[in-house]
């Protein structure tokens, strides 16, 4: 069987998890399977079709699986955002329409993705000054002290979705270039390779100013994942467990004197160990910690059921919102409440199986570039799943990044097709060449 | 470079593997510790959205029902106010529940169908709970509360067959209404009067005289003594080493048991305590349910034990520091609740068979079908059929022409006992009086007690008791 043949094929699971997943809700909600549902439902069927024809005439060799996973995910995520507001499922419908056109501009686009190499410094220019928008006056939005958005008229964006793909896109580039310098180079001092400045130096400074800029507007989920990132394909690049401890280390000192000097970060972490104490009620404090594990608690073994998780009590002035961000940052939450545990557990199998093949992509690559761009993707694609599903279940300090394709938000999914468009062109290369050796 | 990929797989697994340890430890291991923590409310906002079941009298009229508000959730409405304020309870989000809404939450939510549970849910239709009918019944209760007058006490009837219990009045009481209003809780709560005590099963008094009773049981049925014994009713005769005085200072010279009861002689009774002895004692009070929170179905926070208390706790009646002979007679360092003197009248009057006291009588579903029947249920055999006719008999003596006889009804003839403690000095007296109806064919037995009264429990409780039975009997 042909590769896109195997990937229609498992497209068929992903409509029939969609169409119960439907039903589910409309069941719950109405008593009756509405005309709109459907619609609703077909729609989205469609975009899958679509997707997969676009994959079918422009990457035929390209990874069967890696679509399927992401379409599961995200009809997933459709349904549970339609569950929390039908609204939100409506707008989120049309930006899979609108990532889906940026999929396949992106494929057609950068059918040679290896001309990204040629501008890995606009790129990272573009990708650092994407990290300062959210502070320019006028458009900059500022959440819970965070500055995550930016907002032109009635359209907002998260600029950091975006800016990880073209750090990544960076990163790659430049290490393929230098990583053997890195590890030839480098001098040995106390056992541990420290590498040659002046070709770690540019590096660092990218980085560096990656990471001032993430604390300067406050997002210390995408800190996270453009650190973890930016580890991950350093060790891949250079195969040096030491350069890893040598950056978490300086990754732990630099976490500590933050803790000391920034009062948000000290409420995070505080808020963190002690969810239920003294910053329980206060703004910015443990609220939505608690309520989420309180909601996680509520689903046990096996949830209470699609469509059954109490978000909001009362309406109008005595409404009280139980799960802050539902549909964002808690969406695992009401995951876990409403499948309980096995239905989490599904999902985060859900995201390992699509982890693998974004490794699996990048082992088949022939050449570093795509290597190293494969191995960056995914990690902070799988980082950004760890950071946020962590973070609501208390494994580590909760900061508010989405859920790649499950949870509500433009930005996020538009930045999700260009990954996905990328991690299968890298692929769809290295099994054509496979196929066709010249 | 592969290598290095696949470590990093490697290290992503294992990262969510710990994503899927953190999730089955929140949902799981410390589950039930997330749902006790005191923020958090989901399951009370749950139930908030489940309609609760309707709680009726007797005679079907509704106690208690959920009316849905605007935001689809539900709100509790009491139509008899408080007439029967304690027994019933609140539902209320905020305040939490108490009373019947509480001991029969599972039914009253539909908690109790787990299958019922999950097929509302595929179906889609919010869990409904069921109904409660109660065995009270609304007019005698009524004229119980009429009877207290306002004055703090407690009054409670049940049917000594079957141990439905019909009244059950506490006075102060309160509005279940009322509850939701601002302030309103923290103020009955911090109420010295305690209008939110159940009186029947939360309040410990001193028996007195009613004692006599449970010290006649044993006596009897202990094969000790007979109504015509003879014991001496002299005065201050010496009980554990110490005089004991006779109401009124009254003398009496050698005196069957029947007279001694009708007259209430203290130390005729202390006599016969003495004689019995702790152990006979013990084993009589432990089958009327003594020294065990009262059997009832309300709540365990809100059923105490009877029995001796040193120091507010709860010691056996063979212990040392009991003095048996004021024991018998009610005094000593006796506490009972109202209701478990109910028990000892009903014991009596069900031919020495105690049936467990409860206020429901079945569960309804919403359909009207019979979900659960409580059925009566002997609690114990207490003594012998002969022995409680004896007894029986002596008590219907005290109605008679003892010190009962305000609780006389007309050509229904009763078996009672007065009891008057006296209990400090800021306070007159703790009057009881317990009883039960028809003497030969009981239907209702039932105990009064009013707090710091002045008069006797023949003067004050007995007319209410008679007032309560009348109604019962109609």
């Amino acid at each position: 069987m042909s590769a896109r043949n195997r990937e229609l094929l498992a497209l068929v699971p992903a409509s029939l998890l969609l169409t119960a997943g439907f039903a589910a809700v409309f069941i719950e909600r109405d008593n009756v399977l509405s005309n709109v549902s459907l619609t609703f439902g077909g729609i989205f069927l469609g975009l899958c079709l679509a997707v997969h024809i676009v994959i079918r005439f422009t990457l035929p060799h390209a990874d069967p699986y890696l679509f399927p996973l992401f379409a599961v995910l995200a009809c997933f995520g459709l349904v549970m955002i339609y569950r929390i507001d039908e609204n939100l499922a409506r707008e989120q419908a049309q930006w899979f329409v609108f990532g889906l056109i940026l999929f396949t501009a992106t494929i057609i686009l950068l059918r040679d993705y290896r001309v990204l190499e040629r501008y890995r410094y606009t790129i990272a220019a573009g990708g650092i000054a994407l990290l300062l928008l959210p502070r320019v006056p006028g458009i900059g939005q500022n959440v819970n002290g965070a500055y995550l958005g930016v907002g032109i008229g009635p359209l907002s964006f998260q600029p950091a979705e975006f800016a990880k793909i073209a750090i990544i896109i960076f990163l790659a580039s430049y290490l393929r270039d230098t990583r053997q310098l890195l590890v030839t180079g480098g001098r040995k001092f106390l056992g541990i390779t420290i590498p040659p400045l002046k070709h770690f130096g540019p590096l660092l400074l990218v980085w560096g100013v990656a990471m001032a800029m993430l604390f300067f507007i406050q997002d210390i989920g995408s800190s996270l994942m453009f650190f973890g990132g930016f580890l991950a394909v350093l060790y891949v690049a250079t195969n040096r467990i030491s350069f890893v401890a040598i950056g978490l280390s300086l990754f732990a000192v630099g976490s500590w004197v933050l803790y000391n000097i920034r009062p948000t970060i000290t409420n995070r972490i505080d808020a963190w160990q002690h969810p239920f104490g003294a910053l329980y009620d206060k703004p910015g404090g443990s609220y939505q910690l608690a309520q989420s594990l309180f909601a996680q608690a509520d689903g046990g073994l096996f949830g209470s059921g699609f469509g059954q998780s109490l978000l909001t009590v009362g309406t109008g002035d005595d409404k009280i919102v139980l799960l802050p961000a539902a549909q964002t940052d808690l969406i695992y939450s009401v995951i876990t409440n409403e499948l309980g545990l096995l239905g989490a557990a599904a999902v985060i199998c859900t995201y390992l199986l699509a982890v693998e093949r974004g490794f699996k992509i990048a082992t088949l690559a022939r050449d570093s570039f795509s290597k190293l761009l494969a191995t960056g993707l995914t990690a902070v694609f799988a980082l950004q799943v760890f950071v946020i599903v962590g973070g609501v279940t208390q494994v580590i300090p909760l900061t508010g990044v989405t859920l790649p394709f499950i949870s509500y938000g433009g930005s996020s999914i538009l930045a999700n097709f260009v990954l996905l468009a990328l991690l299968l062109l890298i692929s769809e290369r290295a099994r054509a060449d496979a196929e066709a050796p010249t | 470079m592969n290598t290095p990929i696949t470590r990093l797989y490697i290290v992503f697994l294992l990262l969510f593997g710990v994503l899927v340890v953190g999730t089955s430890w929140n949902t799981v291991f410390r589950a039930d510790e997330l749902r006790n923590k005191p923020q958090n409310r989901r399951q009370l906002l749950e139930q908030q959205r489940i309609r609760r079941g309707t709680i009726r009298a007797a005679d079907g009229s509704v106690l208690a029902r959920s009316v849905r508000r605007s935001d689809d959730t539900f709100t509790r409405l009491y139509p008899q106010n408080g007439l029967f304020a304690q027994a019933l309870g609140y539902s209320f989000t905020r305040y939490g529940r108490a009373g019947l809404e509480q001991s029969r939450n599972d039914a009253l939510t539909g908690t109790t169908n787990e299958l019922g549970t999950i097929f509302d849910r595929l179906s889609g239709t919010q869990p409904e709970g069921d109904d409660v009918r109660t065995t009270l019944d609304a007019s005698a209760q009524r004229v119980a509360l009429q009877g207290l007058a306002g004055r703090k006490g407690a009054v409670v009837a049940l049917d000594p067959q079957t141990g439905a219990i019909k009244v059950m009045a506490s006075v102060p009481g309160y509005d279940p209404n009322a509850i939701g209003e601002p302030g309103r809780f923290t103020r009955l709560n911090q109420d010295q009067d305690a209008p939110l005590l159940n009186r029947n099963t939360q309040a410990g008094y001193t028996p007195g005289s009613t004692f006599k009773v449970v010290t006649a049981i044993a006596a009897i049925d202990s094969g000790e003594f007979t109504p015509n014994s003879l014991v001496s009713g002299r005065n201050l005769k010496p009980i554990s080493g110490v005089p004991l005085r006779n109401f009124g200072g009254e003398s009496f010279g050698l005196i069957t048991l029947t007279d001694a009861l009708t007259h209430s002689v203290n130390t005729a009774w202390a006599t016969v305590g003495e004689k019995l002895g702790k152990r006979t004692m013990a084993k009589y009070m432990n089958r009327l349910g003594f020294d065990e929170p009262v059997q009832v179905d309300l709540p365990p926070e809100e059923r105490r034990a009877s029995g001796e208390f040193v120091g507010g706790k709860l010691i056996r009646p063979t212990s040392g520091v009991v003095d048996v002979g004021r024991m018998a007679i009610g005094q000593d360092k006796l506490n009972v609740t109202p209701l478990q003197m109910a028990m000892v009248s009903a014991a009596v009057a069900n031919g020495g068979r105690l049936m467990e006291p409860h206020l429901t009588d079945r569960i309804v579903d919403r359909d009207g079908r019979t979900v659960d029947r409580i059925q009566p249920r002997e609690m114990s055999n207490v003594m012998s059929a002969q022995s409680a006719g004896e007894v029986a008999g002596m008590m219907g003596k005290v109605v008679e022409e003892g010190t009962g006889t305000a609780a006389a009804l007309e050509g229904i003839s009763v078996g009672g006992k007065t009891g008057t403690a006296e209990v400090g000095h800021s306070c007159p007296n703790q009057v009881w009086f317990i009883a039960f109806a028809p003497l030969h064919d009981p239907k209702v037995a039932i105990a009064v007690t009013i707090e710091c009264s002045a008069g006797t429990g023949g003067d004050v409780a007995a007319p209410i008791a008679k007032n309560v039975m009348q109604e019962l009997l109609k």
